[in-house]
């Protein structure tokens, strides 16, 4: 079966200045859930941004391959994104304080999408827009429509946003940290929403989060990146089970898990911060910060297999990372 | 980026050439900007036909050299904008420092102090004020810097409130500085920039109310060669000879926008700092 | 709402009290009315006589009290100058001033709101530089001498438009023009700088992931969050324009409250000068009173507290 989306060695550069983006590389298969880990900063907001050709104005875009089902988004005009964002392919952010605009009613804010994709009356629309305030867990939804964003508490206006996001059926959701910003039990709630409503609708999750917690919890497929570059992919028992990239043995390890951790045992860090790459930067964006560098990790760096369907890129054989 | 900072330098040179021309106005001025010629009257600048180098930029309708007299009126403009701008901003910074920095009832009083302010026609009570009391730029001077205050009260206002709250306030308070102290020393310097680009607006509009005034015929007397003045005087001639009223305008213009570049870079100075 | 609405009501009676009392204040501050109106020439029983005649004898407080009582009842007092109820002068000359402002302000957002909103759009562009450059220029030109500068240009070289009197409606365009100028660089500074703000924040993203048109972003989303101050600066920017028009209306000989005052001024009729500040100060406060009510309409945040 052929993949939802397909990216291959996405690139983006900020006016020539940084390197954001370089050569990220996934597949997210129908109904799955794939998680993009890394650190805030490595670039997954970026990637995700990029796919939805919503990068601000400065940034270049690029890849070999950019395909949403059947469609080659790369030869897709900006009239032709629009007409598939929100319909097709929907995204929701991590400030749901601020995603929403203050000025109008939720119920006009989701009537909107409804009118613009499906060629809908407003009565049509806010009549969707009730049945999906219903379906992610809002009470007293006709209310609701007719309340203003700063009106509502941030766990709801998180789930008007995913409402929002689900008005017209899409295919692939992109959920950018979607729980960052919320109380941890909300976290939950919302986390449990995401789940029940793919299995209901069967849609594809492009989830990117920085917490492996959620990743443990949700993910199907996980890609872990750093410092712009795909570091590790992985199906989620695989990566798990067998980390392989010093930079997500790392990220493990700063996990504390009950039983396997003593109690005085000092929880692992990774010293030093993530490096501002810039477009010349060649090699291993790790290589400062990891205790395996070599020399030969200022090269160019491939991709390589430490099990089928479990890629890493790093010098080091996979027994010895 | 280049552009901004080329844009700032001539504001600033503008600003400074007009100054210096003000202060050496004895020096450089070719004729006595008072002597009236009635043999030479209206004649055109040097280069326009029938002009001369005897008078470059040409004679009014007394027969007075018109450059002399231009020179003159940097002095009367320059002279109005600092001295209203010193005024109005002892009263304006004054009353915002205590509003933002007291709070409650007291930002209440200077809060409506400013709207009955602003709610005042501004033209028409300067020209009743001069009216009344007779022109003279000491009293143009005074009435402008007594009217032009509100956008200093409010700017200092709301920056003294957002330094307030700041630690190094809260530890001079601690340390027992007296109040006095506590503005002069703490919440003054640190909102003195904000200020200075609004002396540059109030600069700019004093010296264009001035202009109006004496336009109008109620700001300072004649035979003073105040820029609004000229322009006035040369009304009647304007259709048969432009240039009397051109001459004055585009000094008056170039002038103001020269102070308005000067403080728009000084507040993306302000900016770039903050960032 | 409603306590806010009433608290501004009373603040706005306050300072048309406070106004009041300036506008009294103003008139008595050469010390001796009586020998201004009189003149120069005046022998001491002329000004004694106008001092009786014109109630001036009376203690100030008295004055004002009896000024105060007569205003609230419609009542301004008679001219010195037409021998005419100020009132009635005033309800023939308002319009025309009225129409001036709002024409002026009408052709100043015209302008300003799509080159602000264009700008932003640009922003850091060499078309951004360009009306910004245009709003500098604006903010330097002094109305009066722009004034002259359109009158030598269109009613004598070209002869398109009447320099001066309101025989036709295109007696209005200059003068509105020249007003329009000293309101547009504002506007188009507080369109672009709201714009640049609304047009970076997330709900912007949001709606750009919901697939909108570019237009309905910019348009719907954008504005309407940019349109708040400037709804607020258009209002206080029109009470400026009234009292500013006292210039235009000098230089284009247009009949309005602004030529009235200058005339009165320059021939002493204190009565109508007194009530003329007092009409400009009673518009400024209703016009942000009004623009105090339109923002608390635009904005739910506001609505709601």
């Amino acid at each position: 079966m052929s993949p939802v989306l397909e990216v291959a060695n996405l690139r983006v550069d900020f006016s020539g200045r940084t390197a954001a983006v370089r050569g990220v590389s996934l597949k997210v298969q129908r109904g799955e859930t794939h998680c993009l880990v890394g650190e805030s900063g490595c670039g997954k907001s970026v990637s995700a941004l990029a796919v939805m050709g919503l990068l601000a104005r400065g940034a270049v875009r690029d890849a070999d391959v950019l395909r949403f089902q059947d469609t080659d988004l790369t030869r897709l005009s900006e009239r032709g994104m629009a007409r598939l964002r929100g319909d097709k392919m929907a995204m929701i952010f991590q400030e749901p304080m601020t995603s929403l605009n203050p000025a109008y009613t939720i119920g006009s804010q989701m009537a909107e999408v409804y009118e613009r994709h499906r060629g809908a009356g407003r009565r049509a629309a806010l009549d969707r827009a009730a049945e999906l305030l219903g379906r992610v867990g809002i009470t007293a939804p006709g209310m609701r429509l007719a309340q203003f964003p700063h009106q509502l508490s941030g766990g709801l206006r998180q789930r008007v946003m995913i409402a929002m996001a689900l008005m017209c059926d899409p295919e692939l959701l992109i959920a950018d940290e979607p729980t960052t910003a919320l109380d941890v039990t909300v976290q939950a709630q919302i986390l449990r929403l995401l789940q029940t409503l793919q299995r209901e609708l069967g849609l594809s999750l492009l989830l990117i989060t920085h917490d492996l917690g959620i990743v443990a919890r949700m993910a199907n497929q996980v890609s872990v990146m750093y410092a712009g570059e795909l570091v590790e992919s992985a199906t989620a028992e695989a990566l798990f089970a067998a980390p392989t990239h010093p930079y997500t043995r790392g990220l493990l390890a700063c996990i504390p898990i009950p039983g396997t951790v003593r109690r005085d045992e000092p929880l692992g860090s990774i010293p030093g911060t993530v490096p501002r790459i810039s477009p010349g930067f060649a090699g291993c964006g790790f290589r400062d910060r990891c205790t395996h560098a070599l020399p030969a990790c200022a090269q160019t760096v491939a991709l390589r297999s430490a099990a089928p369907g479990h890629a890493y890129r790093c010098v080091l054989p996979a027994e010895w990372t | 980026m280049k552009l901004r900072h080329l844009a700032t330098a001539l504001g600033g040179v503008i600003v400074a050439f007009v100054l210096l021309v003000g202060i050496f106005a004895p020096l450089l001025a070719p004729h006595d900007p008072f002597a009236q010629d009635l043999m030479r009257r209206m004649v055109p600048p040097e280069w326009m036909e029938g002009g001369s180098t005897a008078n470059w930029l040409g004679t009014d309708q007394l027969g007075r050299d018109y450059l002399s007299r231009l020179i003159y009126g940097a002095r009367i403009s320059m002279l109005i904008g600092i001295l209203t701008v010193v005024t109005s901003g002892t009263i304006g910074i004054t009353l915002g420092v205590l509003g933002g920095f007291f709070g409650g009832r007291v930002d209440d009083v200077v809060m409506f102090a400013i709207t009955c302010r602003l709610s005042i026609p501004l033209i028409l009570v300067a020209l009743t004020v001069v009216a009344l009391l007779g022109s003279s730029l000491t009293l143009v001077i005074l009435t402008l810097g007594l009217l032009l205050w509100d956008r200093f009260a409010v700017v200092a206002r709301t920056t003294t409130m957002q330094v307030r709250n700041l630690d190094y306030i809260a530890a001079a308070r601690a340390a027992g500085a007296s109040l006095a102290h506590i503005l002069l020393r703490e919440v003054l310097p640190n909102i003195l920039s904000h200020l200075l680009v609004v002396a540059t607006l109030e600069m700019a509009l004093a010296i264009l109310l001035e202009a109006t005034l004496s336009f109008l015929g109620l700001g300072v007397p004649s035979p003073l060669p105040s820029w609004g003045l000229m322009i006035a005087e040369g009304k009647d001639y304007m259709f048969f000879s432009p240039w009397v009223i051109m001459v004055p305008g585009v000094t008056l213009f170039v002038l103001v926008m020269g102070i308005n570049l000067l403080g728009d870079g000084l507040r993306d100075l302000l900016r770039a700092e903050r960032v | 709402m409603l306590i806010f609405v009433f608290r501004r009501a009373v603040l706005a009676l306050l300072v048309c009290l406070t106004v009041l009392v300036v506008s009294f204040a103003l008139t008595r501050l050469s010390g001796d009315l009586a020998a201004s109106i009189a003149g120069p020439n005046a022998t001491a029983d002329d000004v004694a006589i106008i001092r009786k005649n014109y109630g001036l004898d009376r203690p100030l407080t008295q004055q004002f009290v009896d000024w105060a009582a007569a205003a609230a009842s419609g009542d301004l007092g008679r001219s010195y100058l037409y021998h005419a109820p100020v009132s009635g002068l005033i309800r023939v000359r308002l319009p025309v001033t009225l129409t001036l402002g709002l024409s002026g302000l009408a052709i100043a957002l015209v302008v300003a709101i799509p080159l602000g909103i264009l700008a932003a759009m640009r922003e850091g562009s060499a078309a951004d530089r360009a009306i910004m450059l245009v709003a500098l220029l604006g903010q330097a030109m002094p109305s009066f001498w722009l004034s002259l500068t359109l009158i030598i240009w269109f009613g004598l070289n070209l002869q398109w438009l009447p320099i001066s009197g309101i025989e036709s409606w295109q007696g209005y365009i200059l003068p509105a023009t020249v007003l329009a100028f000293s309101a547009i660089p504002a506007l188009m500074r507080l369109t672009r700088a709201g714009m640049v703000d609304a047009l970076s924040a997330d709900y912007i993203r949001t709606a750009r992931a919901k697939g909108l048109s570019r237009s309905k972003i910019v348009l719907k989303h954008a504005l309407r969050n940019a349109a708040m101050p400037v709804v607020s600066i258009a209002a206080v920017q029109l009470g400026f324009m009234l009292g500013g028009s006292i210039v235009i209306e000098t230089v284009f000989a247009l009949p309005g409250i602004g030529y009235l005052a200058w005339e009165s001024i320059s021939k002493n009729d204190f009565p109508v000068v007194q009530a003329v500040v007092m009409i400009l100060a009673l518009l400024y406060i209703g016009l942000t009173l009004l623009a105090d009510l339109m923002n608390a309409v635009l904005d739910p945040r506001l609505r709601a507290s």
